[in-house]
């Protein structure tokens, strides 16, 4: 992992240059391996050649290979549009520009690293590399808010971590391993000890925090604010993502099914929880007059919809959780970056002063359209699949009233989302404003993404058949 | 007697509660983070007294099949845990560093209230 390098390079566009060539080899790879593990089973790797169960092993299964690709890319695709922004935007001063660019790759390779590790410890290992560096990618916000929006963050986000330590520690105790597969080998004989119910529920709420669920999310949305477009891009498309995926290899690989929904009744408290999460953040959403705002309260909810698919417990809620994780990084990704490329121009993103931009950027609004009616779940978009799966997963369970509410809960995407669509095209541009249309540099990335929202929406054999085939494997059911 | 036997499990306790109260109750930016840090540590001493084994010494290889030594792994661990915690810590300063140069305040009212003002 080339992250220091990319400090060595002074001028800040050759550093941009080695960190995109960066993300789109690492993009390469995790292709690469996503379809040697479709193709072969999973693959171990041993660190440092010690064998596995003392030394630290990578392992890569259907599930990590696809979050490898699915964080490979977006971080791919938002770091070719990075360049810009960071100069005219952020305006660091042309020898910082190269840290930037370090931080961001350290926090590529905090979250591939969580991906792809089989070991607990080295999960908070590279949990702590990933925040750490976030935390720096936020405080560079012009707005000085970012700045208490960090340190918030970095409060919220250590209590997390250190609960997820906790947790480990306990586990170790109580087993003597921290390789995956050897404690989930080991846990059943012990788990019906209280240390093991510490455990879980530290577990529980320590990366309950770390991915916003409903009531820990209070970080998220001035993080999300404050923090540069593409960092925003960037961290909403990926951290809460890994963080998912953290929640569904403890639960469903380490300590199984099983215990995690029989012995201990979590889906009872995930499922109100991911609701109300999915109703309030919703509801704020629509009232909120900053669009950054307004999109970051949606990310709580659409992180509401991904735990719902986990309360299930089913080959089909498990389904919809895993395509929501790609999607909503694809959506998440194309809005936050429209909303930069707007930002690069009027330099705001306050809803009252985007009037008009429906004629004046067109491409930018366009692609804004896309995402939006990617994040309602329209027919032919990628959010459709996964809002069709979950709902799917609610009325095969029975639970109607679950469906309803999520259907209205598209609604409210619907008003908030009108609302933007509604000031940019209809509202006439305020009298001598000039704005031109973002620079090609932004809007290419930005359109990659649209497109991918189109394109999975049509073509749902990556995300929801390998999804599937994830849901399958966690839940141990035969293929 | 179990109790008193147990006893770095309940400083860890009442280590971390202390720690926990203190980010939670204090407007002071550092006085967060002491307090963050406090709870961090008290994690480290659970790590540590898991390791520990009467009557063991430390785990060096000597020749000496019968020797009983405590179990290095958990304090390989938490070296790396301490690592992660200076880090935090001195990032988690950095920005109260910037804060007070930008608010002129390390009071959690006062930066909320002057971020109130600055919105009407």
């Amino acid at each position: 992992m080339s992250a220091p390098l990319s400090f060595l390079f002074r001028p800040g566009r050759a550093a941009w240059l080695f960190a995109t060539a960066t993300c789109w080899l690492t993009l390469l790879m995790a292709i690469l391996l996503l379809r040697q593990v479709l193709a072969e089973g999973p693959i171990s790797y041993p660190m440092g050649s010690w064998p596995v169960p003392w030394g630290i092993e990578y392992r890569v299964d259907i599930l990590n290979a696809y979050m490898l690709v699915l964080v490979a890319a977006i971080s791919a695709v938002v770091m070719s549009f990075a360049q810009l922004i960071v100069e005219r935007r952020i305006r660091l001063p042309e020898h910082k520009q190269p840290w930037f660019y370090t931080a961001y790759l350290l926090c590529m390779t905090g979250l591939l690293g969580i991906t792809i590790t089989g070991d607990a410890f080295n999960v908070f290992v590279f949990l702590e590399i990933s925040s750490l560096s976030s935390y720096v990618l936020i405080s560079i916000g012009r707005d000085r808010r970012a700045l208490t929006a960090a340190y918030q963050y970095l409060i919220m986000g250590t209590i997390g971590a250190t609960f997820i330590l906790i947790s480990i520690g306990l586990m170790y105790v109580m087993t003597g391993t921290l390789n995956m597969a050897d404690l989930a080998a080991r846990l059943p004989a012990v788990a019906h000890t209280r240390t093991i119910h510490a455990a879980f529920a530290f577990l529980t709420v320590g990366v309950g925090l770390k991915l916003a669920l409903f009531p820990l999310h209070l970080w998220l949305p001035n993080a999300y604010a404050y923090a540069p477009s593409v960092v925003t891009a960037f961290l909403a498309a990926t951290a809460t993502k890994v963080a998912i995926y953290v929640l569904l290899r403890f639960f469903f690989t380490i300590f199984g099914p099983q215990f995690s929904f029989e012995t201990m009744p979590l889906d009872l408290i995930l499922l109100p929880l991911a609701l109300i999460g999915v109703f309030s953040a919703s509801l704020v959403a629509i009232f909120q007059d900053n669009i950054k705002r307004m999109l970051a309260y949606s990310s709580v909810a659409q992180i509401g919809y991904m735990i719902l698919g986990i309360s299930f417990v089913s080959v089909t809620g498990l389904t919809a959780s895993i395509s929501h994780l790609f999607n909503h990084a694809l959506m998440k990704g194309t809005l936050f970056m429209a909303l930069g490329c707007v930002s690069f121009r009027i330099g705001s993103t306050q809803l009252e002063r985007m009037a008009g931009l429906g004629q004046s950027m067109p491409w930018t609004m366009g692609a804004f359209v896309i995402g939006g009616l990617s994040l309602i779940g329209v027919p032919l978009t990628a959010g459709f699949i996964s809002k069709w799966y979950l709902i799917l997963g609610a009325l095969e369970k029975g639970w109607w009233p679950v469906a309803v509410l999520i259907l209205l809960t598209s609604l409210m995407a619907v008003i908030y989302i009108w609302r933007v669509v509604e000031v940019a095209y209809f509202k006439p541009a305020p009298e001598g404003q000039i704005v031109r249309e973002a620079p090609l540099a932004l809007l290419i990335p930005t359109w990659t993404l649209a497109l991918a929202n189109l394109y999975f929406g049509l073509e749902t054999s990556f995300n929801a058949g390998v999804a599937r085939q994830a849901a399958e494997m966690l839940l141990g059911v035969a293929p | 007697m179990q109790i008193l036997g147990l006893y770095n499990y309940w400083i860890f306790i009442v280590l971390m509660m202390c720690g926990f109260y203190v980010v939670i109750s204090r407007g002071n930016l550092v006085k967060k983070l002491v307090g963050l840090n406090i709870f961090q540590t008290s994690v480290f001493i659970l790590y540590i007294s898991m390791g520990k084994i009467f009557g063991g010494t430390a785990p060096i290889v000597i020749n000496q099949p019968d020797v009983v030594y405590s179990n290095p792994i958990p304090h390989v661990l938490i070296l790396t845990a301490i690592v992660v915690g200076i880090a935090t810590t001195s990032l988690g300063l950095a920005l109260v560093v910037r804060i007070n140069e930008a608010y002129g305040t390390i009071e959690e009212d006062e930066i909320h209230a002057q971020d109130q003002e600055e919105a009407l």
